[in-house]
């Protein structure tokens, strides 16, 4: 016969303060992984944005990012040329050769010049990344000295407003739009005319070559001729697979740094709720002992203690997702270090997390009610009523 | 300070109390008139929620009437701010509770000494004073033992011993015997009748147990608030 | 006597609730003190940045590098002392994991300005003559088992290639907050070999390193270097070596702030196991208190004792948490390795955590002390039974 779970809901009722602090100190600690969690959610999300599914990035071997990169243009002209590259309108290739660099700009809340990556694209570049949309202004002109700039680059920076001119490679460049990628990384660049950018940085090679497959499925293939092509020193990715590589290390920094600050505190928060149930145990031994007196089991009461804790940490959970939530409305960027490039993102809530911190937060209430329920299914009858 | 011709220790004039439970409004005590004796030993009898412990409250001075004044050595202590009342209890009363009140992480002679830290007194000396009471109520030999490995009986003298360490001028004790077998209640009436007779205590005690009252001079009986019967008894 | 000998009892009584507390205000200290100290490390280059040190790069971004022929005409500007180069390698040793930075320098003009760095003398000789040698840092050597004579294949990234370098010595630094996890070779062993690939590469330098002979006179002799070079093909953006690193700093600032807000976030949480913890305990003493102020003692001896015992719990977890943070953050540096060069418990960290915990006894005790002090004595006696 298990006791009523109104018994241990009313209990935690009784005494509101140390509900609220024992509560409010677990739902930080979800807060915290709820966050973390969402932080590399969001990375992750804007990097599968970023990439198409059927396109193919090409950089040079071992360069790992667009930045460190080279390739001329016959290497260029054997990728264009493959028979997997699906054709647009008029049996052209659809392909992008792009030169890729960064350049400082002034952040506009603190001052700080900080790289931003300018990405000079080819003419099948815009027809690869469907997710672009402009949302002011217009796209820059084929061999004009424009550029246009990402949404959250428009955002964050200072003189990148539609009309204002950025002076680099000894030209000045006019703002003639801002675009709107999606929540991608695109978000964070600003495009121009490739041809044009690689003059007025006297590069005479690309950075990288994005192309887009007729048949999906023709990837590995293609890979295996390009990569052992011996007038090419190339390295093929999906562009989708290119960019979480890229964000490997942050990423990967964001969930070891947040699952172990988790693991720590929940420390904390553990300790918190082991206090209050032995507090609670100790505080009811003659209301326990009345409980077996009236028939409950040992099993009964154990259920009853451990269901007082998971109910606590539920309240726990609850709270800290409700606050982890707000936080979808914050942006957050930062470099990355394995590009040296600006990159923003968003908190991204997900089902996974809501699960995961449930998880988590369950743990906790098991791990900090057990012990005590434990002692409070061992108390003998007739010693917990003679403790009244 | 007897004397017959001194005023009395405690003058309680017109003095009413109730408390609010639950929204209503509970009469406790209706206009109590009462003089208590210097040296007098006052057993206050009646059943459960006649008032009696309250009135004790009053003439401590843990609580404070909604009318009447108490006088306690010609102070009226219902017009004491807190700060003073606190002061004028460490120095005038001494509190023998039903369940003792020790201080559990405190040893015997530590809890008797413990009143003694708020009158200014060398270190020793307090700690000679809190020997010698110990031993005056028979616990000469228990002075480092803790609460806890103390019965009942020797409990309640070491809170007996607490309270009479400052030399207070009133002693009040509520319900001293009611947690205590027939054996040590007696040894513990015992002891504060001497505490009266040899000593000079002024006592007033709550109980409702005939047999210990009969060990006072004179009984006080409450019922539903008021006083409606006063018996001396015979010495 | 009572006071102290009540507080210290009390604190003592309930043993599994106080064990337990002081192990959450441990774990809680501990963690803060190791956030701080990530968030100093992330700084620490900027710190051993000497004042009479600038450099210069190019004023796109530093991924553009400069002409070697600029070194002269620097030198030539009043106010210099000595002019020399590095170039980032940015190469990766045998898996991308093992980050630690890699610059190709002129050795006797670099190192001559870089006195924090102490190298044996026939070392030192050693490396200057061997155009493939290498100088690594101690904690560098340590983190990978470099010896001298060893060879360190690095594959480049930015170089393409594998590079094979023999280490010719190891410095170490003149303090405990000298960079020793970084990798220098000649810079004329990359030139040489990117000349033959392709010329256009040739004879570029990353950025100029300046020595002053003012320090005073950071501004004016940036300015200077800067407008020599105004509207040329390279334009240039000189610093000073501080502001040059905490400019990479401020780009990963997001991830500092981050880390900070966190560190905190953990003294809330502890804040509230603490509060709970006193206000059970004040609760369970109510009757004690009551007696207390009977006897006659002023609510602030009562309040008093919940504020001492308050602070006993959280200072005695405060000091075992300080404590443990030193052999805590030597065995994460030990693990992390040369991610960061410099790893140390700085002293207002110890006085950041001493003060966390107090602040976690003060605040804690708060409405337990109003709860205690006010008592009203007819009540809290009653609760006895």
């Amino acid at each position: 016969m298990p006791v009523p779970l109104a018994y241990s809901l009313r209990n935690l009722r009784a005494r509101k303060l140390t509900t609220a602090l024992t509560a409010g100190g677990m739902a930080l600690v979800v807060f915290v992984f709820a966050a973390v969690l969402m932080l590399d959610a969001g990375l992750k999300s804007a990097l599968v944005k970023t990439g198409q599914p059927d396109n193919i990035l090409v950089t040079r071997r071992s360069a790992g990012t667009e930045i460190q990169s080279a390739v001329d243009r016959q290497q260029a002209a054997v990728i264009e040329s493959q028979p997997e590259v699906a054709l647009g309108p008029g049996g052209v290739p659809i392909v992008s050769k792009e030169v890729v660099v960064l350049i400082a700009l002034p952040k506009r809340d603190s001052g700080v010049p900080t790289n931003v990556t300018i990405r000079g694209v080819g003419p099948g570049g815009l027809a690869l990344r469907p997710q672009l949309a402009m949302a002011q202004g217009r796209m820059y002109r084929p061999g004009a000295s424009e550029v246009v700039v990402g949404r959250t680059i428009a955002e964050r920076f200072d003189g990148v407003g539609v009309g204002e001119r950025l002076r680099f490679g000894g030209r000045e460049w006019t703002i003639v739009g801002t675009f709107d990628a999606g929540g991608s990384a695109f978000d964070s660049e600003v495009w121009g005319d490739g041809e044009q950018l690689m003059q007025a940085f006297r590069r005479p090679v690309f950075s990288s070559v994005v192309a887009k497959l007729a048949d999906p499925g023709s990837f590995e293939a293609l890979k295996a001729r390009l990569e052992s092509d011996p007038r090419l020193t190339v390295e093929v990715k999906r562009e989708r697979a290119f960019y979480e590589d890229q964000s490997a290390a942050l990423s990967n920094f964001i969930s070891i740094l947040g699952v172990t600050l988790s693991v720590i505190f929940s420390i904390g928060a553990t300790i918190g709720a082991m206090i209050t149930m032995y507090a609670a145990v100790a505080n009811r031994t003659a209301e326990i002992g009345t409980l077996r007196a009236l028939g409950f089991r040992r099993a009964g009461i154990l259920g009853a203690f451990l269901a007082e804790a998971v109910l606590l940490a539920l309240v726990g959970w609850a709270a800290g997702l409700a606050a982890a939530s707000l936080m979808q409305l914050v942006q957050i960027s930062t470099l990355n270090w394995q590009t040296f490039a600006e990159l923003a993102f968003r908190f991204t809530m997900t089902p996974k997390i809501v699960a995961e911190s449930l998880l988590f937060a369950l743990a906790m209430g098991v791990a900090g009610g057990f012990l005590p329920a434990v002692r409070a299914a061992r108390l003998g009858i007739v010693d917990a009523l003679r403790a009244a | 300070m007897s004397g017959v011709a001194a005023p009395p220790l405690v003058r309680v004039a017109g003095v009413s109390k109730s408390y609010r439970r639950g929204g209503q409004v509970v009469p406790v005590l209706a206009d109590i008139t009462l003089d208590i004796p210097g040296g007098a030993f006052l057993g206050l009898m009646g059943p459960s929620g006649s008032g009696k412990s309250t009135l004790l409250n009053l003439i401590a001075g843990i609580d404070k009437p909604d009318a009447g004044s108490i006088a306690v050595a010609g102070v009226d202590i219902t017009r004491l701010p807190e700060a003073e009342l606190a002061d004028w209890r460490a120095a005038n009363v001494g509190f023998i509770f039903q369940f003792y009140n020790l201080m559990p992480v405190l040893s015997a002679l530590e809890n008797v000494e413990l009143p003694l830290t708020l009158a200014r007194m060398d270190r020793r000396e307090r700690r000679e004073r809190a020997q010698a009471t110990l031993e005056l109520v028979g616990l000469g030999d228990r002075m480092e033992h803790f609460p806890s490995e103390l019965s009942g009986g020797q409990q309640q003298r070491v809170a007996i011993a607490r309270a009479i360490v400052t030399d207070p001028r009133i002693l009040v004790a509520d319900e001293p015997t009611g947690d205590l077998d027939r054996h040590s209640a007696e040894e513990i009436l015992a002891l504060m009748d001497r505490l009266n007779v040899d000593l000079g205590k002024t006592i007033v005690m709550v109980t409702h147990d005939r047999r210990a009252a009969e060990r006072a001079h004179s009984i006080m009986h409450l019922e539903k608030g008021e006083l409606f019967a006063h018996e001396e008894l015979p010495r | 006597m009572p006071f102290l000998v009540l507080v210290l009892r009390n604190a003592l009584r309930h043993k599994l609730r106080t064990a337990l507390t002081v192990v959450g205000i441990v774990v809680a200290i501990l963690s803060f003190g190791l956030l701080q100290t990530i968030v100093a490390a992330w700084y620490a280059g900027a710190d051993k940045a000497a004042p009479d040190r600038l450099v210069t790069r190019n004023a796109i971004s530093l991924t553009f590098p400069l002409p070697l022929a600029y070194r002269d005409k620097v030198r030539a500007v009043a106010g210099v002392k000595a002019v020399s180069y590095a170039n980032w390698f940015g190469g990766i040793y045998q898996k991308p994991a093992n980050f630690f930075p890699q610059f190709a320098i002129e050795p006797e003009s670099y190192l001559a300005m870089y006195p924090e760095y102490r190298v044996p003398e026939e070392e030192l000789r050693a490396f200057v003559r061997d155009r493939k040698g290498a100088l690594v840092g101690r904690k560098l050597a340590d983190t990978y088992g470099f010896r001298v004579g060893d060879t360190v294949p690095l594959r480049g990234t930015i170089y393409p290639g594998t590079w094979e370098f023999t280490v010719r010595g190891i410095y170490d630094g003149e303090d405990a907050k000298t960079d020793t996890s970084q990798f220098f070779f000649h810079w004329d062993y990359l030139n040489e070999t990117v000349k033959k690939r392709s010329r256009g590469r040739a004879d570029q330098v990353g950025v100029l390193i300046v020595q002053l002979e003012d320090a005073d006179r950071a501004a004016a002799v940036s300015e200077a270097i800067d407008a020599q070079f105004a509207s040329s093909l390279a334009e240039t953006l000189t610093e000073t070596e501080r502001a040059f690193q905490i400019g990479f700093v401020k780009q990963t600032e997001a991830i500092v702030v981050a880390i900070r807000v966190v560190s905190y976030v953990v003294i809330v949480i502890i804040l509230a196991v603490m509060a709970n913890t006193m206000a059970m305990t004040a609760r369970e003493r109510l009757s004690e208190y009551a007696t207390l102020k009977a006897l006659g003692f002023p609510p602030v001896f009562v309040a008093g004792l919940v504020l001492g015992e308050s602070l006993a719990i959280a200072v005695a977890g405060g000091a075992i948490g300080i404590a443990l943070t030193f052999p805590a953050a030597d065995a994460f540096a030990a693990r992390v390795g040369t991610l960061f060069p410099v790893f140390q418990v700085a002293q207002g960290t110890v006085g950041l955590q001493l003060a966390a915990a107090a602040l976690v006894g003060l605040v804690a005790a708060a409405l337990p002390m109003r709860r205690a002090a006010r008592v009203n004595i007819v009540e809290g006696l009653r609760a006895i039974g």
